[in-house]
Parts: structure tokens; C-alpha cells; sequence
């Protein structure tokens, strides 16, 4: 009888088993095998999604229980509360991006700011829902770029970070399912068949070196609260420029990068728990995120039309290069590529999507840093 | 619980923030404009 006794207290905790947590399991599994199946930012997704099941066990000894330190939990005390592990991977991201091509044509900058108004647009919508700091860390889900979401939702303290990501990096590998659709509904075929002959252009090494160091300081001048983010991210490419540190700049590509990824995706896992995750306003984040991401591409695309209305015949710009102006790098980018193709195979408007797509890494970062310059974080 | 009024302080960043979008990248181009044309 003691036996027996002993033998189903190995089980004692299946009472402790939610629906909730169930639920949390399904949707660990759906990102687990939208990372391998899809190959959707699997380097985030799947760890994300295999964190989702570990911290929904029941009384999981991942996080916190109680007085006993669980390593999830410890690692987003580390790491994530003081915003260091996605400041970390900025310097990588940094190091990976060549802002050759922008600099050759440096206006293209200006797509970046205009495709940044999902996330103004979104503030305005959530606010009406949510609270300000949870309204805002919800819009900039239309950065398109998980480490400036995952730190200005740190930064304004919202309690609904494991949606956010989740909702930041789904769309990001949506973005061939969601712009096309709204690119078409906002541009007639006829912008979409304007051709954009390619000049290359020279940049000087100089340039290169000084580009990071003058847009830190500038974005650090007019909000130092975005100093941070646009520091780590111009420090990468500092290393990458600069031209005597390549073994750094290869590392923090990759070893720092992949390390980074590793920990950060398991850590937003853990505020995936399903107290915090299955509930209706769940459902309005993943909504929201998408008004952000269309919204976004509707002001890169508007822009670059109200551009045409000055602009002569034969200079005219094919709207659709506006829609690059989302940070998700770089299939926002090649989507526009692809729509050039779709419509007439010799539109090749890669250099423009492109450089207008790296505008958008830079715009979105200060973009986040400004919010929270407005909401004096 | 519905926020009826946060329009009174969300447009107002909706506006700074897009305009101030457009300065702090306006001046990033004109930077590097100039970087371009000194550094040839």
C-alpha cells in the first residue's frame, strides 16, 4: 500500500495541470513548428516556442517558484530587465549591416521615418485600450525589430512583453503575406510598372567610418533615450568599417549573435507563462501588431506618392520602395523586389528596397528611443 | 476599461514623433551629404 502511495505521488503534480498551460503548449508547439516547417526566424522562434512548453509545466523549476531561483527567471533579471542581452545583439546586427548602398543615395533615409507611422498610428489606437506605457510598447511591435520592441517594453515596465515578441517577431516573418496585399491596395498598376534605373554611386571610406559616430551623436542629441540602442547598433558597424578590427566584427556577427539569440529567445519564453499569455488581451496585441505593420507600409508607400506629385516624368519614384521603409531586414526589402518582377520582369528595384529597407534599421531605433523621449522614460 | 480621452495625449505624440522622425533623419542626410561631398 505504501508502494502504491509512493508510486502515485510521482504524479501529484498532474492536479497542478491548467487548461491554461495546456493551451501555452499548443502554442509552443505552433512556433516550434512554424520555426522548422516554415523556417520562420527560426533562431527565435524555436527556442521562444520550446521556452513556452519548459515554463508552462506545472510548479516548473525553469522560473521562479516560491523562494527558489529558477535560471529563466534569473536570466531576465541578467540580461532583459536592464535591457542588456538586446543591446548586446544590436552590436552584432551593427556589424552585419552595410549601409554602403544608403549612403550612395542618403535621401532614401527619408522612407525610413515616414514608414515608422504604424507605430505612432498604433499608439494612438492602443491608447485607447491600454494604459500609455503598455499602449506604446505595444506600437513599437511596428519597428519591425525585436531588440528595440524587447527594450522600449522593458524600459516603459509593460507587463505584456512575451506577446509582444511573439507579436513583433511573427510578423516580421509574415511580412511576405502582409505587404503585398496592402501595397496593392494602396498604388494603382501603373506606379507599380515605374522603373528606377540604378546609378552606382561612390562612397568613400571615410564616410563609411564617420557615418556611425555622427548618426550616434545626432540621435543622441535630440533623444538621449534612444543613445543606447543607436549606440550598440552604429558600434557594430563601426567595427565592421572600420577596417582594422575584423576579427571583432566577424564575431560579433556571429558567435556573439547566435550566443545572444540562444538565451534571449528562452528568456522572453519565460514571461510566456500562462497566466500572463492566455487572456483576451493576448488576442488584441497580435491585432494591434498587425495595424502597425500596415500601417507602416501605407506611410512609406503614401510618402513616396506624395513625393511623385513634385517630382517630373522620367524621375518619378515606384511607390513601392516606401513599403522597404519597415525595419524587417531584409525580406521587407526583397518583397518589393518581387513585386517589381511580378509586374514587369525587368523593374529591378532591389538597390532602391534595399537601401531603403537598412533606412529603416536606423528610423525605427530612433523611433523607439523618441517614444520614450515623449513619455519621458 | 476604454480610454476615451488618451487621444488628447497620444495624437500629440503621434505628431511630434512623426515630425521629429523626419528632423532627426534630415539631419542625418544633410551629415551625410556633407560627409559625401567633403570626403570625395
Amino acid at each position: 500500500m505504501e508502494f502504491l502511495t509512493t508510486f502515485a505521488s510521482l504524479f501529484s503534480n498532474f492536479g497542478n495541470l491548467t487548461w491554461q498551460m495546456v493551451v501555452m503548449w499548443a502554442v509552443g508547439g505552433l512556433l516550434i513548428y512554424l520555426a522548422i516547417a516554415k523556417q520562420m526566424e527560426p533562431s527565435l522562434l524555436l527556442p521562444m516556442g520550446f521556452g513556452a512548453i519548459l515554463v508552462n509545466l506545472p510548479l516548473s523549476g525553469a522560473i521562479t517558484q516560491g523562494e527558489t531561483v529558477g535560471p529563466i527567471t534569473e536570466l531576465f533579471r541578467a540580461g532583459m530587465s536592464n535591457e542588456l542581452f538586446p543591446l548586446l545583439l544590436f552590436i552584432g546586427i551593427g556589424a552585419m549591416i552595410d549601409f554602403g548602398p544608403l549612403l550612395e543615395k542618403p535621401w532614401l533615409m527619408f522612407f525610413g521615418a515616414a514608414a515608422q507611422f504604424g507605430i505612432f498610428f498604433t499608439l494612438f489606437a492602443a491608447g485607447f485600450v491600454f494604459e500609455l506605457n503598455d499602449a506604446a510598447s505595444i506600437a513599437v511591435i511596428g519597428a519591425a525589430d525585436g531588440p528595440t520592441a524587447i527594450f522600449v517594453a522593458n524600459v516603459l515596465g509593460s507587463k505584456y512583453l512575451g506577446a509582444i515578441m511573439v507579436a513583433a517577431y511573427s510578423y516580421m516573418a509574415l511580412v511576405p503575406i502582409v505587404q503585398p496585399p496592402v501595397i496593392r491596395l494602396v498604388t494603382t498598376r501603373k506606379e507599380r510598372l515605374i522603373r528606377m534605373p540604378y546609378e552606382k554611386g561612390h562612397v568613400s571610406r571615410l564616410t563609411r567610418i564617420l557615418f556611425p559616430i555622427v548618426v550616434t551623436v545626432i540621435a543622441g542629441l535630440v533623444a538621449p533615450a534612444s543613445v543606447a540602442l543607436v549606440g550598440f547598433l552604429m558600434f557594430g558597424n563601426l567595427l565592421r568599417e572600420c577596417g582594422v578590427l575584423n576579427a571583432l566584427s566577424e564575431t560579433a556577427q556571429n558567435v556573439l549573435t547566435n550566443l545572444i539569440t540562444i538565451v534571449l529567445g528562452l528568456t522572453v519564453a519565460g514571461q510566456m507563462t500562462a497566466d500572463q499569455f492566455v487572456r483576451p488581451d493576448t488576442l488584441l496585441i497580435l491585432a494591434l501588431g498587425l495595424v502597425a505593420f500596415v500601417f507602416d507600409t501605407i506611410g512609406g508607400v503614401l510618402f513616396a506618392k506624395l513625393l511623385n506629385l513634385f517630382l517630373p516624368e522620367g524621375k518619378k519614384l515606384n511607390p513601392m520602395i516606401g513599403a522597404a521603409g519597415i525595419s524587417a531586414f531584409p525580406m521587407s526589402g526583397r518583397v518589393v523586389n518581387k513585386m517589381g518582377l511580378e509586374e514587369d520582369n525587368q523593374n529591378f528595384l532591389l538597390m532602391y528596397s534595399i537601401s531603403v529597407n537598412v533606412s529603416g534599421q536606423i528610423a525605427s531605433v530612433i523611433a523607439g528611443g523618441l517614444l520614450l523621449t515623449l513619455l519621458g522614460a | 476599461m476604454l480610454h476615451l480621452l488618451s487621444w488628447e495625449t497620444t495624437l500629440p505624440i503621434l505628431l511630434i514623433g512623426m515630425l521629429g522622425i523626419f528632423l532627426v533623419i534630415g539631419v542625418i542626410v544633410l551629415a551625410v551629404t556633407l560627409l559625401g561631398k567633403f570626403t570625395k
